[in-house]
């Protein structure tokens, strides 16, 4: 069966010129990027090389880029390692409702240890509330971190505008930003955005998968929490994946060199999805405000159903997305981001999230709106509650 | 989170699925906001359960439950009806993910709900 792909938030496939560049470094070139010896030396100059790609990406020095396992641990690192660097200070530190669970689980960690937290509300179009940003600072404050896309409706978030005002504070507020969600349609400059720390992942940009980097400014507060292997300035021990690092490397420079024309051709083909849905199937929201998001991102509640059905059932039929809904998460509460937008819990439930990519075609538009009014309809109908 | 074959033929193609317009007994538990709702129309002809049917909102797990309990349920006697387990349920579904357990627990729940109703109007 033909597979239409539009779960591009949770993974892409990676592109064929990135794992082109990748594949010498299994077999062939396999050396360790620590040994002194040639094969070793090969594999130390293919790191450098991605390292100096990542750096032109976010226009910061290559030796700011610290190589991970991907954004889960870029944010561990971050979060725990600002906190064990500055150790014995007071603490307080801001963060949104909305993040990834790599942020908010590490936080509510470091709260248990009896760090202050703030957790800054959204708006309904599930965008950081600013003014209660400016309101919670203090002077314990000492970090802030502000996912810079949502990965589940695709709100963008006023970083840099965020970056401004944390400067003017008159003590210094240390900046993190999970670019995760935001890499492939978002510039990042870390100097227009004005963060001290940036997250980023390969495998949600065309690269491989068990990859990610860590944007650290010089000077900024950093201590390791894996150690044993002294690669990456002691910052993150571990021998280095090679392949994968080659492979962000591309990824990075493809997507500089693409992104204006492939987010063109999504947002095109996003306007297209979401008018037909709308159109087709009654009693839909939608919860992307597309004014306001990436164009990647369309995040619907079809009234009525819950989400984990219809995402099983457009699988039947070879159609691939997510839900928010809590049947699917393996807790007993939906997202945690359509909550803090004020989406009521049963709304939230019968959530489905498209996320576009690059390869998506109008026929693969034509596929959802040829199977999922069928499917919403049969779920409503099966449902007591929903007034036939 | 891997469902097993038997939970997704349910979920494919569900057992009894819709209403009984002339049901004499009707079972419902659950709630909108937690996600799941289910509710279970019997027909029942001299203490034998001759007729069910179920209305579910929810996940692939609860309306598979759904299905395989009416399965279970029908041509019984309430007697053997109220002995039904979730274990049962389960075992006939092939197993359940671990989070998805408590779904199994609607479906007794919406059972013994709609039997409470009957056995109520008999009073």
């Amino acid at each position: 069966m033909k597979i239409t792909y539009f779960d591009h938030s949770s993974t892409t496939p990676v592109d064929k010129k990135v794992l082109k560049e990748m594949l010498p470094y299994f077999s062939d070139d396999f050396g360790n990027a620590s040994s002194l010896h040639s094969l070793g030396r090969m594999a130390a100059k293919a790191v450098e090389k991605s390292r100096v790609c990542v750096a032109n990406f976010l226009n910061c020095s290559s030796d700011e880029i610290i190589f991970t396992s991907g954004s889960t641990e870029s944010n561990n690192i971050v979060i725990k390692g600002i906190i064990k660097a500055l150790d014995g200070k007071k603490k307080h530190i801001i963060t949104s409702a909305i993040e990834h669970d790599s942020i908010l689980e590490p936080y509510a960690d470091l709260k248990k240890q009896g760090i202050e937290v703030t957790y800054i509300p959204v708006k309904g179009n599930g965008v950081v509330d600013i003014e209660s940003l400016k309101k919670a600072i203090k002077k314990e404050t000492i970090l802030v971190s502000i996912m810079y896309a949502n990965n589940e409706v695709g709100s963008i978030q006023p970083i840099a505008e965020i970056g401004k005002l944390l400067s003017k504070i008159n003590h210094k507020i240390y900046f993190h930003t999970d670019a995760t969600q935001a890499v492939n349609a978002l510039p990042c400059d870390v100097k227009k955005l004005g963060v001290d720390y940036l997250s980023l992942s390969g495998h949600k940009i065309y690269g491989p998968k068990g990859v990610g980097a860590l944007f650290v400014k010089s000077g900024s507060p950093l201590k390791a929490l894996q150690l044993g292997g002294h690669q990456e300035k002691n910052l993150r021990s571990g021998t280095y994946n090679v392949p994968g690092i080659v492979g962000l490397g591309r990824a990075v420079e493809l997507v500089e060199k693409d992104r204006e024309k492939n987010n063109k051709k999504i947002d095109k083909l996003r306007k297209i999805l979401i008018e037909k849905v709308l159109k087709n199937i009654p009693d839909t929201v939608l919860n992307t405000d597309i004014l306001n998001a990436l164009p990647s991102h369309a995040h619907f509640s079809f009234m009525g159903t819950e989400g984990e059905s219809i995402m099983l059932a457009l699988d039947f039929k070879g159609i691939e997305v997510s839900t928010g809904s809590a049947c699917a998460s393996g807790s007993l509460e939906p997202s945690g981001t359509l909550l803090a937008m004020g989406i009521k819990p049963e709304t939230a439930h019968g959530s489905i999230r498209f996320s576009l990519g690059k390869e998506n075609t109008i026929e693969d538009v034509d596929r959802v709106i040829k199977y999922l009014p069928g499917i919403i309809s049969k779920f409503r109908k099966m449902n007591p509650l929903y007034k036939k | 989170m891997i469902y097993s074959d038997k939970v997704l033929e349910h979920f494919k193609k569900p057992h009894n699925q819709g209403v009984i317009a002339d049901a004499n007994a009707i079972g419902e538990v659950g709630n909108p906001v937690c996600g799941d709702v289910m509710k279970i129309y019997l027909k029942i002809e001299g203490e034998v359960i001759k007729d069910i049917k179920f209305e579910t909102l929810g996940c692939a797990a609860a309306i598979a439950v759904s299905s395989v309990l009416t399965d279970l349920v029908r041509n019984k006697t309430l007697e053997q009806a109220l002995q039904i387990t979730k274990d049962k349920i389960v075992e006939d579904l092939g197993g359940l993910p671990a989070p998805k357990i408590h779904c199994s627990m609607l479906g007794v729940e919406a059972l013994h709900d709609a039997i409470k109703n009957y056995k109520d109007k008999q009073k």
